[in-house]
């Protein structure tokens, strides 16, 4: 009887855990599926080369340079913005925060992590936008820089839960090992501690810069969703998702447009497959490093 | 057990057969700004009436009336008059074509509410929206620099203001793109320099309209045509509609069609009169 239960048990964890593989894979296949059109009907180069974004236009024009560049620069504006502010907090609640104030630390971060970003959207629309709009004397305060402090201050509980984790992680004999070689605090914690827990703190970044430059809701909101190359952050920008977005529902099914909105998405979904390859390589090798199985 | 079943399908598939047979099949082609006109007032029809039949497929207007003329539609969905090569076709084609004017859509240029320009020409509005003019000190205003607020480029309104206002040309790349009506109007609200544009429906109070041409955009002078940045939406048939083809033309015409039309931000036609 036990036999069986533990047989049903098993199958039945197998089945959830290849279903994910099997979503990943319908996924993959379904963008290039429906990109198909785009990569045989438009010039690659152009593609990828050149910011002329005209798909009403006779000739269509299809090329998303300025695209990439405004989610790459957006991506590093708030990673920016998240990193040592996420790192801080994580820091602070691992190291300095007595078990009072991380009774309400914690939870507050949670409920950060929590938010829609629609509700972010709203708030950096209606507060942030009009802000900063009059602090730099812009034309419009929708701009890389709305979006990037958005979603940088979205991100932080991400990397907080994910590095504070990995600092809790730590061995306690790690510290003991420094604090007995007469080390004190500051050293214990720049040369040991974060050394160690470098492989979650890592990941957490990653993780936190992929979740960036997916984010849809809040540039299409505020970053302006202008097609020029932007020459600074106080410039508006028009990244990836927020094309797709705006204009999927709305092209034909089928047709070239349709087609090249998927080849964006396409190269989106590598962006963010080679930063968890990166991140993952990395914990690797900080992980072999410390000689930890973890 | 098995006959049961079978007597089931068998009296289902008589049900469906004959139900199919009544059914009242309509085909709609064409623009796809109308689209969401037809979408609309098909599918309360459909709800209010279950053997109607409507389908709609968008395409764009000349593709609609070229489905007319080869008899692949009933009901050609045009934002523009037939042109005279197309009459020319539909009389070799012993297709005799007739128009019917479903709604207006009309295109209102707002900018803040603290600017000075408050009237603009067909000319200055292309070049501010293709880049020539970047700052409002050259229309006359304060030496502001020009945030141009768009459309993204698949949406139906940026289609007809493309066609109104800039004759197909591209918008300059330094536009904002703003996802909805409302998004353009709060961007507008929000920045001084701004300039945007959306359907006669959505205009706040905390935008300022602009007159194109000395003429102030409202339903009347979109109805007799005084604004230039208005159209008629226009349904074609083969001859004079009949059955359910006619049955559906007239409820986009009834009151409950033009009101739904009024909610999609189009000027319905009975609103001067009532």
């Amino acid at each position: 009887m036990n036999a069986l239960k533990e047989k049903v048990i098993k199958s039945i964890l197998s089945i959830t855990a290849f279903a994910s593989i099997a979503f990943l894979i319908g996924i993959v296949v379904t963008l290039f599926a429906n990109s198909l059109t785009a990569l045989k009907g438009i010039d690659q180069i152009q593609f990828l080369f050149s910011s002329d974004w005209a798909p009403y236009y006779s000739p269509a024009e299809y090329g998303i340079l300025s695209m990439v560049i405004s989610s790459a620069l957006i991506g590093i504006t708030a990673a920016l913005v998240c990193i040592p502010l996420g790192i801080g907090t994580a820091l602070y609640l691992n190291e300095i925060a007595g078990s009072a104030q991380r009774k309400i630390l914690k939870p507050v971060i949670e409920i950060l992590a929590g938010i829609p970003s629609i509700i972010f959207g709203f708030f950096a629309m209606a507060v942030l936008a009009p802000f900063l709009q009059n602090i730099f004397d812009l034309p419009s305060g929708l701009c890389i820089l709305t979006a990037s402090l958005t979603l940088g201050i979205m991100t932080i509980p991400v990397i907080t839960s994910i590095a504070e984790d990995a600092l809790g992680f730590v061995p306690i004999g790690f510290k003991e090992a420094s604090y007995a070689l007469g080390g004190n605090r500051w050293q214990t914690l720049i040369k040991v501690t974060i050394p160690a827990a470098a492989s979650g703190i890592i990941t957490s970044i990653i993780l936190a810069i992929g979740r960036i430059v997916g984010e849809t809701m809040i540039v299409l909101m505020v970053a302006g969703g202008s097609l020029a190359i932007p020459t600074s952050i106080l410039a508006p920008a028009r990244p990836m998702t927020s094309t797709i977005a705006a204009e999927m529902g709305e092209a034909a099914y089928g047709s070239l447009h349709f087609s090249a909105l998927f080849e964006i998405g396409l190269l989106l979904f590598f962006m963010t497959f080679i930063l968890n390859f990166i991140s993952e390589r990395i914990s690797k090798k900080y992980r072999l490093k410390l000689g930890q199985g973890r | 057990m098995k006959k049961s079943i079978l007597k089931v399908l068998l009296s289902a598939s008589i049900i469906l057969s004959a139900g199919l047979g009544a059914f009242a099949a309509v085909i709609a082609e064409g623009s796809t700004t109308v689209l969401p006109i037809a979408q609309k007032t098909a599918e309360s029809l459909m709800n209010a009436n279950p053997a109607m039949d409507i389908s709609i497929r968008g395409g764009g207007s000349g593709v609609g009336i070229n489905s007319l003329l080869s008899g692949r539609c009933d009901i050609a969905m045009s934002s523009r008059a037939m042109k005279d090569g197309e009459k020319a076709d539909a009389a070799k084609k012993k297709v005799n074509p007739k128009e019917y004017t479903i709604a207006m859509d009309a295109i209102v240029m707002i900018v803040h509410n603290k600017n000075a320009v408050t009237a603009l020409t067909r000319e200055q509005i292309k070049d501010i929206f293709t880049g020539k003019i970047t700052n409002w000190k050259q229309l006359g205003g304060a030496d502001k620099k020009i945030v141009v607020i768009s459309r993204d480029g698949a949406s139906g309104t940026f289609e007809t203001f493309n066609e109104l206002a800039l004759n197909g040309e591209k918008v300059s790349k330094n536009a904002l793109m703003q996802a909805s009506n409302q998004n353009v109007a709060s961007a507008v609200e929000r920045a001084e320099g701004a300039i945007g544009y959306v359907g006669l429906g959505y205009i706040g109070r905390k935008v300022k309209v602009v007159s194109i041409e000395g003429i102030t955009p409202s339903i009347e002078t979109v109805l007799n045509k005084k604004y230039v940045y208005s159209r008629s939406l226009f349904f074609y048939t083969n001859g004079a509609a009949k059955g359910a083809v006619k049955e559906y033309i007239d409820f986009v015409l009834s009151k409950a069609g033009q009101d739904m039309i009024k909610e999609l931000g189009f000027v319905p036609l009975n609103q001067g009169k009532k």
